[in-house]
């Protein structure tokens, strides 16, 4: 089984890679980018063939190393 | 005063550190390899600054959870004073050791500059021999050393005292000026609830020589050395 984890800064943490995108995309010609937001994607093959457990060791992994939840959120997508 | 100094791979101030101590303590400290799950007993701990695991994943977030520091985070609910110096602020903060995060800096440059500190409290074993409201001078070398921590917990360690030193201009003056990172309150250094453990993003054990531009950092040490002996 194939796992894919997104994880985001919170809303209120402030971004400045993004706004540095941001503002790289605007001088490059794209005015109607806003703003931006940067996070990291995560792809896991795991040896688990139970959804309902992948997910609940995804959700561990993510709380206790891929993600800092003072600043991050994170989401769990299982495929295949 | 027996001090020993963790090293991961990647780590690059614990040569600095172990040199300070020594200048100070006229002792050598016991360097502890990262793989390390248990170590002689240790009246302090360091953990010093560089580039643990290369920064992977976010800075310390590996260091983190490496099998030291589960002993390290054990010596410390027992009590044992760990002073955690740049990459290891960010190593003790991912470990839980202490509140809060460090994030990319808000300028996203790397900053290597002396940067003066206000001291916010003489109460801990680690600035005994400042005075509240010191000013001091101190390097920093650092690219992640933007301090957040959400509102709850900044009330929350503000109230308890738990602010360590802050970022100011030369005369003291706590404002945009002085904040080389763009850290949350100008926060350069946080305690513990028990100020058992200080993390701080400068580094002291850069500033106890006049060669090298200032001892400001010297009276750290020496503090420590005083309240654990």
């Amino acid at each position: 089984m194939k796992a894919r984890v997104h994880v985001t800064l919170k809303n209120g943490v402030l971004d400045p890679q993004g706004k540095a995108i941001g503002h790289s995309l605007n001088r490059l010609g794209f005015p109607e980018v806003g703003d931006v937001r940067q996070g990291k994607y995560i792809e896991l093959e795991l040896a688990e063939t139970d959804a309902a457990k992948a997910k609940a060791r995804l959700d561990e992994m993510c709380r206790k190393l891929l993600a800092n939840t003072v600043i991050e959120n994170y989401s769990i997508e299982l495929v295949g | 005063m027996k001090t020993s100094v963790l090293v991961f791979p990647g780590s690059n101030r614990e040569g600095d550190v172990a040199q300070a101590i020594e200048l100070i303590t006229g002792r050598k400290s016991n360097m502890v390899w990262h793989g390390d799950g248990d170590f002689e007993k240790t009246d302090l701990i360091v953990i010093p600054g560089g580039f643990s695991y290369g920064d992977y994943l976010r800075c310390g977030a590996m260091a983190a959870q490496s099998p030291v520091m589960t002993e390290v985070k054990k010596r410390a609910a027992q009590g044992v004073p760990v002073l955690a110096i740049c990459n290891g602020f960010q190593i003790a903060a991912e470990a839980g050791l202490l509140p809060g995060v460090l994030m990319r800096n808000e300028n996203l440059k790397f900053v290597c500059a002396d940067v003066h500190l206000k001291v916010e409290t003489s109460q801990s074993l680690f600035t005994n021999r400042y005075q509240a409201g010191q000013v001091i001078k101190v390097p920093v070398a650092h690219a992640e050393g933007n301090y957040f921590a959400d509102t709850e917990t900044l009330k929350r360690i503000e109230d308890r005292g738990q602010v360590a030193f802050r970022y100011c201009a030369p005369d003291g003056t706590v404002d945009g000026t002085g904040n080389p990172n763009g850290s949350i309150r100008n926060i350069a250094g946080v305690f513990n609830e028990t100020k058992t453990v200080l993390g701080l993003m400068p580094h002291p054990e850069n500033a106890v020589e006049p060669m090298f531009g200032g001892t400001d950092g010297k009276a750290l040490f020496e503090g420590i050395v005083d309240a654990l002996s």
